[in-house]
């Protein structure tokens, strides 16, 4: 180890004393009369081209994405949409998700599941507690075993999971030819996309497959859908479900509306969690104020001193 | 008039610690439910008509008006 350093000493000291002879000639031969080669705006010129060379290189050579897929299986990018819930400071609109609770007991529930809801979840965000109930009891759950070992059935409680309509994945898929309807509680957490992608999905069935597109039996065309056929066919039309709160009932207010409520199962924490964000955000902004003044406080003896130096008289002599 | 107002504070609340740390505490318990109060209430200005406790009238009386 020390060895080496020794012998990396000699050649350092010898770069150094040969660089410091190239400044020495350089500053001779610019003062001999190239004055142009080395001005400021040349120098500025020359950096500013190879910089932008490099970036250029650089961007060109590792910038780029791979995509793999064609654009058709990709799926056409959804629209941006300007959901008023998906601000800052909007809570969900709790009519709304009531209106989708609707839509989905109505229409999306005979194929998809929303296993990770509750019913009492909804008391108190979209209905009361009867109705709640009165909901639960429609359907029918397992007892715990009586003391034959048999397994009798009950009216749903409050406190139950939302029942899915097939018994397991393989009835699901034999129902739908092979496809698996999946389960809504988080899907707009799981879609690239989310609520964009949903919504453009539900109401971007054409009327007839485009020219040169080709559906397979039991499929149908939709461009949003990642290789375009989709096994689901539309399911929203004009007046499908009649809301009670008198809404027109049309096929992108149903859409707005279910995806709303699907924003909800995938996040129903998202009201509490946003109040507690601007509640914390306004506190932190006033703690920050006073770190900010605590500080020009302290530094002002600092920054307002002045430092002067009286050299020594030297003696006259 | 300053050196008033800071001789006061110090003599009142800072001098003696029991006094100091009850007035700390009482200022937090305070502070956080007037805090609490007014940003809850700016934001059910800000809320207004979405959520579900300015909804649920509308579901509550008919529900009063079956059980009569």
């Amino acid at each position: 180890m020390l060895g080496r350093t020794a012998m990396r000493g000699v050649p350092f000291r010898g770069l150094a004393r040969q660089s410091l002879n190239r400044t020495s000639t350089r500053s001779a031969s610019s003062s001999a009369g190239s004055e142009s080669a080395n001005s400021p705006f040349n120098l500025t010129l020359t950096a500013s081209v190879a910089t932008a060379a490099a970036l250029g290189s650089a961007a060109y050579l590792f910038g780029q994405e791979a995509f793999a897929s064609t654009p058709a299986e990709e799926g056409l990018h959804a629209t941006a949409y300007p959901w008023e819930h998906a601000k800052w400071t909007k809570t969900f609109d709790h009519q709304a998700l009531r209106r989708g609770f609707q839509v989905y007991r109505e229409v999306c529930a005979s194929c998809h599941s929303l296993t990770r809801v509750p019913w009492r979840s909804f008391v108190g965000v979209t209905h009361t507690v009867d109705e709640m109930k009165a909901f639960a009891e429609e359907n029918e759950y397992d007892t715990e075993p009586n003391d034959q070992g048999e397994i009798e059935k009950r009216p749903g409680k409050l406190s139950d999971y939302m029942p899915s309509p097939y018994k397991n994945e393989e009835a699901a898929r034999a129902a739908n030819g092979g496809a698996l309807p999946p389960d809504l509680s988080l899907i707009v957490k799981g879609r690239h996309g989310g609520c964009d992608y949903i919504f453009s999905l539900l109401t971007g069935y054409p009327d007839e497959p485009p020219a040169g597109a080709s559906v397979q039996e039991g499929m149908n065309f939709n461009p949003y859908f990642p290789g375009t056929a989709i096994a689901m066919g539309r399911v929203l039309f004009d007046g499908v479900v009649e809301y009670e709160d008198g809404t027109p009932a049309t096929t992108s207010q149903m859409a707005k509306d279910v995806v709303e409520f699907l924003n909800w199962s995938a996040e129903p924490e998202m009201d509490d969690r946003k109040k507690m964000g601007v509640k914390a955000l306004t506190l932190l902004t006033g703690l920050f104020a006073v770190s900010v003044w605590v500080k020009r406080y302290k530094w002002s003896p600092i920054k307002t001193r002045k430092v002067v130096y009286s050299p020594p008289v030297s003696p006259r002599r | 008039m300053a050196g008033t107002i800071a001789s006061a504070i110090y003599q009142g609340l800072i001098r003696r610690n029991a006094v100091y740390l009850t007035s700390i505490f009482a200022g937090a318990f305070a502070f956080e439910l007037a805090f609490d109060t007014g940003s809850n209430k700016v934001w059910d200005t800000i809320n207004r008509g979405r959520q579900w406790k300015d909804i649920k009238h509308q579901y509550l009386v008919k529900e009063e008006e079956d059980d009569e």
